[in-house]
């Protein structure tokens, strides 16, 4: 009944303003994370990410002075810009902290000692000296310049690719996904042929297995914690990887077990009827037949326990991170961050993009299975 | 070893091992214990077939149960006794409960708890069903809702950054770089705000960010329940002379109200574990604690697993209601 709204314009405009305003705010804040991500420490510190997208007028720090001093007509010449890039407009310049905004562009000043300086629109300075300038403090300029938005890669340089840089994420990048690929495959496999054999086997105490495997759905996982702990140590696993591969199987089959069979239920009960009576046994019907048409509802609880084991932090801190922290995984360092570099957002910003990157792809490029796992698990 | 080599291996050893099992393992019933041949061939066959499924369930039914099923009889076991000091365990009752009731930072979690409980899952579902109405309507409606859909995939913790950032305070004579204080001062707030500092209101910033995550989850859901209501009960609607309000209030709405239940229920169990948000952003100071942050400082801070295991049992006590409930609908259902 689309009719409703489209014979009212107003009540459509309304419809499509309100839903604007929710995206947007839905969308603000992950936005700002990105984009801070390719400033500057200066820049983030000075500016809020939002002026950074347009052209902003902004006090610049303090820039000394400096460059090849050249003699021309009897006097000692140094020549220089304020900034990288020409589109610069500088609309005042200073040399004292006191009076940052003393001049306009253009004007010539006279310094101590007989000496110019002149800082023009597009940033470029001339100091001029009627001696040698070397073993001087040279003049410091301070600006207010109007700069394009200006962006870099070099966080993610940095925080990716400097093997001496201890903020780096490249170690806990690979941890992350040491962890996430076999924790992800291995209880696909094991749900599967548990749910075939609650979907179509017959025996007695399925249907109160079946109710037993919707209550574990819910258990908090926290229960599990010093338990499963104090069983790995035991049986000599203790922490490490092999401990959270089997610990992120087990939290994980409830899920896996239900979403599959709820789905294969639902498959034709013809087909499977048929390949028995071919003659096909229980685990050939099972690979050959069940496999095969139940890819969406696999993709759907590997996209699931992808973003469920790359996103947690709980299961890596108890069962994997031991005191030498060579085992850790991204969420871990970025928490880590989050306590010894609270205020350096080029840093925060760029370890959480990175970690963030990956569920996102994933989640844009598998989308319509996420929906449907999604509607299967819970619409009842 | 080399993690990576580690994880390869794991895998090869992994799903080879569990194809190996249920292959070899099958065999082993048709061919070796009961062959469908001999003189006792149907006899055979219905052994084997009742054997069968055990074997597709063994790995499964294995894992569950010692992954789930016996850590909630062993941490109700270690919630009632104590650890003696040189190994071994004493049982001491009630104790533990007892010792954790008399704690003020207890209450305070609880607290929390119950407010988080009342407001996240009632602000996602009503946002999500806003944003699934409104999607519907529109012919952006799908990029809208991959937007809103979007924060699903970030993680708590990823979550928590993206909101510090949002909420980050500088000194009042340097520009504001969150979102929050930048627009406080623009609407004529005289003071940048530490908002994560100020009791009582701070629970409601971090529960924000709860939100924002789970809003496209409820979207999701109740955007396909909304696309399931019969079209003929609207057309009678719309001939009766109702507006677009009265249709979503009154006929919408209350058919898809099993719908809103289940997303609310589903939140609300995201909600009772939730700990990676409170504990990245503020890790339960400044009373904004929470039961599994509460938890976790017990058991891994304080070391003391009496109390810990006590804290996680409450948490299984505030989900049994909901962990009935969908056993009751689920068996109600395969009938």
């Amino acid at each position: 009944m689309d009719n409703i709204v489209g014979k009212k314009p107003a009540l459509t405009r309304a419809v499509n303003i309100s839903m604007a305003v929710l995206v947007a705010l839905w969308l603000f804040p992950t936005l700002g994370l990105l984009v801070s991500s390719f400033r500057t420490a200066d820049q983030i510190a000075s500016s809020g990410w939002w002026s950074s997208l347009g052209t902003q007028e902004r006090q610049v720090p303090a820039i000394r002075v400096e460059g090849a001093e050249v003699a021309r007509d009897g006097r000692f010449v140094i020549e220089g810009r304020l900034f990288a890039t020409t589109d610069a407009r500088v609309s005042a310049w200073g040399t004292s902290s006191r009076e940052p905004e003393a001049y306009a562009p253009g004007q010539v000043v006279d310094l101590d000692g007989g000496a110019t300086l002149t800082v023009v629109e597009d940033g470029a300075y001339v100091l001029s000296s009627p001696s040698p300038t070397a073993g001087t403090r040279l003049p410091r300029i301070f600006s207010t310049a109007a700069t394009p938005p200006e962006f870099t890669t070099e966080n993610y340089r940095a925080i990716l690719f400097d093997p001496k840089n201890t903020d780096g994420m490249a170690k806990a990048f690979f941890n992350t996904l040491t962890v996430t690929i076999p924790a992800t495959i291995i209880p696909i496999l094991v749900a599967a042929f548990a749910a075939y054999a609650l979907a179509w086997m017959d025996f007695p105490g399925r249907a109160l297995l079946i109710a037993a495997i919707v209550g574990l759905l819910v258990v908090p996982l926290q229960l599990a914690l010093i338990p499963l702990l104090k069983l790995h140590n035991d049986i000599g696993i203790g922490k490490g990887y092999l401990g959270t591969w089997l610990a992120h199987t087990g939290f994980g089959l409830p899920l896996a077990i239900y979403l599959l069979r709820n789905y294969m239920v639902g498959l034709p009960r013809d087909i499977i009827e048929c390949a028995k009576v071919d003659g096909a046994s229980d685990f050939q019907i099972f690979t050959k037949i069940i496999l095969p048409l139940s890819f969406p509802a696999l993709a759907s609880f590997a996209i699931f326990q992808f973003l469920w084991t790359w996103n947690d932090l709980l299961v890596a801190l108890v069962f994997l991170i031991d005191s030498t922290g060579e085992t850790t995984v991204m969420t871990k360092q970025i928490v880590e961050l989050l306590g010894t570099r609270g205020g350096n957002w080029e840093v925060l910003a760029t370890a959480a993009f990175i970690s963030i990157a990956v569920p996102l792809m994933v989640f844009f490029a598998m989308q319509k299975y996420l929906v449907r796992g999604l509607l299967a698990g819970s619409v009842k | 070893m080399n993690p990576a080599l580690q994880g390869l291996i794991t895998i090869i050893i992994g799903v080879g091992g569990c194809v190996g099992y249920f292959y070899g393992s099958n065999l082993f019933l048709d061919k070796v214990l009961y062959p469908a041949r001999g003189p006792h061939i149907g006899r055979n066959i219905t052994r084997a077939n009742m054997i069968r499924p055990w074997l597709f369930l063994a790995p499964a039914l294995l894992a569950l149960t010692v992954y789930l099923a016996y850590p909630v009889i062993e941490t109700l076991r270690l919630s009632l006794t104590q650890r003696l000091p040189g190994g071994g365990y004493e049982f001491v009752g009630l104790q533990n409960y007892n010792k954790m009731f008399a704690e003020p930072k207890f209450w305070e979690a609880l607290q929390n708890n119950l407010l988080w409980l009342i407001v996240v899952p009632a602000l996602s579902t009503m946002f999500g069903l806003l944003a699934a109405q409104l999607s519907d309507r529109i012919r952006w409606g799908n990029l809208a809702k991959s937007l809103i859909f979007m924060p699903m995939a970030i993680s708590f913790v990823g979550a928590a950054v993206i909101w510090k950032l949002v909420y980050d305070t500088r000194p009042i004579d340097q520009e504001q770089i969150g979102v929050l204080n930048a627009l406080y001062l623009f609407f004529g707030g005289s003071a940048p705000q530490t908002w994560l500092t100020i009791p009582f209101w701070n629970s409601f910033f971090l529960m924000i960010v709860l939100i924002w995550i789970q809003t496209g989850f409820a979207m999701v859901i109740l955007s396909a329940a909304l696309r399931g209501v019969p079209e003929d009960t609207i057309e009678a609607a719309i001939v009766d002379g109702a507006n677009p309000f009265q249709i979503f209030f009154k006929i919408k709405v209350p058919q898809i109200m099993g719908t809103i239940v289940v997303v609310w229920t589903t939140i609300t169990i995201v909600v009772l574990k939730v700990f990676d948000i409170v504990f990245a952003m503020t890790n339960g100071q400044w009373e904004t604690q929470v039961l599994a942050n509460y938890m976790y400082d017990k058991l891994f801070r304080a070391n003391d697993w009496g109390i810990g295991s006590a804290s996680a049992m409450i948490i299984m006590l505030l989900v049994t209601p909901i962990l009935i409930w969908n056993v009751y609908n689920a068996r109600k259902e395969m009938r």
